[in-house]
């Protein structure tokens, strides 16, 4: 089985972010692209928020890189709204071909993977992930005004989205490889611990990668999970370890990263599809391209779970992408 | 690590809700709204001399306060640490009720605020009134077989 996707010939040119409060609150706070002080983007639903959020990154990605709708070839996207509709809506009469995705929070680098294989076919292609905290509650959990408690492993939902443009016109970073991941459950139904539930796959994707392209851990300057949150994230390194692969300071998980997990009210830390997206688009990517880090991995994990799945006790189906990212 | 080794792992690992410091916020919260109740109860039967309509008239009170809580959002933050001490009493089911009817707002009044309004106290109603029939019935039963209790 092959495991390795080769980019040949795909750029990174741009990226671009936009939060919701509690992230702008947040470590990684000044670095994104524009935030909404009341989450609401202006909007009177939830849904429209979300919507409204998607458009204005990829307006900023559109400004960012001088560029107008009619100079995009594709836009490869999704949400966790049920049917995506947070995406399909934003991109609602833009004019440029649309191919909607769904991978929970994988679907950054599931959209990097995708978008990666038309930029090599000359395409100039958006990829955006969204989430919104608010949306997100009612549709997975309780209504926000519900009197409720929280377990301590549950990861707080993180308003934001990450919008990435790439082509093959010439840049300082390149996407080079990709590992698609496998979907398998590791015995875990419990949806308030999906970091858990993520962790196995993120690591055996890890290892499918660095036991065909001969790598190590040692060879990347940030290797990021995204988004197994605190628990996930030091599970992870256990379930690394016992499989003989030790992660060291260059591993790290977006759910952590996006949050101040003593100070701010998030349980275990971040997760959704606007977590990795954002915390690419507004750190490591910008890193990159600056030259603080020479290459990245992101390894997207997607806890496939559905409120109806939840309810009836089903096992978590979790899977995990690859994405490299190299300076040239 | 095979499967079940991962699993111990990960329920040994997690951290456990603090049910000590739960209990005891839910203890003094809860007992809080009871003494609020119980000195309503008084205030009223002063107005009233059924002792009875003065019971349902703090109670009514309480969930007109909770619905109000609800609405301009300090509901949630207070039971995020009082926890049962605000879900058990009747303040918790006047937010079960509230809570998703304000946020169904934006599917309209049939289709969102109605149809959402039970969906986390429906259960309660459904084997609430269920049971009361059942005991209903029990009731009859031993009353036609002439046993007083």
């Amino acid at each position: 089985m092959k495991n390795i996707i080769k980019y040949e010939n795909v750029y990174l040119q741009q990226t671009a972010s936009v939060v919701g409060s509690k992230e702008k609150e947040g470590p990684l706070g000044n670095r994104f692209d524009s935030f909404s002080a009341d989450d609401r983007f202006d909007k009177d639903t939830w849904e429209k928020s979300e919507s409204e959020m998607v458009r204005r990154t990829v307006e900023a990605l559109l400004r960012k890189s001088d560029l107008t709708f009619q100079d995009i070839d594709l836009f490869a996207g999704g949400d966790l709204l049920d049917q995506c509709i947070a995406t399909s809506h934003a991109m609602n009469n833009n004019g440029v071909p649309y191919l909607g995705l769904y991978g929970a929070c994988s679907t950054a680098a599931e959209g990097l993977l995708i978008g990666s294989m038309f930029a090599e076919k000359g395409f100039t292609v958006g990829t955006v992930a969204s989430s919104h905290f608010c949306s997100a509650e009612r549709q997975y959990r309780f209504p926000l005004e519900y009197g409720s408690q929280r377990t301590p492993t549950a990861q707080n939902t993180v308003t934001g989205c990450g919008s990435f443009l790439l082509s093959t016109n010439k840049s300082s970073v390149r996407i080079t490889e990709g590992v698609i991941g496998k979907i398998q459950d590791n015995g875990i139904s419990d949806a308030n611990n999906m970091g858990a539930a993520m962790a196995t796959a993120a690591i055996d994707t890890i290892l499918r990668y660095f036991s065909d392209s001969g790598k190590t851990e040692k060879d990347f300057d940030i290797i990021a999970t995204g988004d197994l949150g605190h628990e996930g994230f030091e599970l992870a390194k256990e379930y690394a370890k016992s499989k003989g692969l030790i992660l060291g300071d260059n591993y790290t998980d977006c759910g952590v990263m996006i949050y101040d997990l003593e100070k701010q009210d998030v349980c275990a830390g971040g997760s959704g599809c606007g977590c990795s997206a954002s915390v690419f688009a507004a750190y490591v990517c910008p890193k990159l391209m600056a030259g603080e880090f020479e290459n990245a991995l992101l390894v997207g994990t997607g806890a496939l779970l559905s409120p109806k799945s939840i309810i009836q006790n089903k096992i978590i189906p979790s899977v995990a992408h690859l994405v490299c990212f190299e300076r040239c | 690590m095979n499967r079940q080794e991962f699993v111990d792992l990960a329920e040994n690992r997690a951290k456990r809700t603090a049910s000590l410091k739960n209990c005891i916020y839910a203890f003094l919260c809860g007992g809080i709204i009871c003494v609020i109740g119980q000195l309503l109860t008084f205030l009223y039967s002063n107005f009233m001399k059924d002792e009875k309509s003065a019971a349902t008239l703090a109670s009514v009170t309480l969930v007109f306060f909770s619905g109000l809580f609800t609405g301009i959002g300090w509901f949630d933050k207070l039971a995020k640490y009082a926890g049962a001490g605000t879900l058990v009493p009747i303040t918790g089911f006047a937010n079960a009720v509230a809570s998703p009817a304000i946020e169904a707002r934006s599917e309209g009044y049939v289709k969102g605020v109605a149809a959402q309004m039970f969906v986390i106290a429906g259960p309660v109603i459904v084997y609430g009134a269920a049971s009361s029939v059942v005991y209903g019935i029990v009731y009859y039963i031993i009353m036609k077989i002439g046993i007083s209790i």
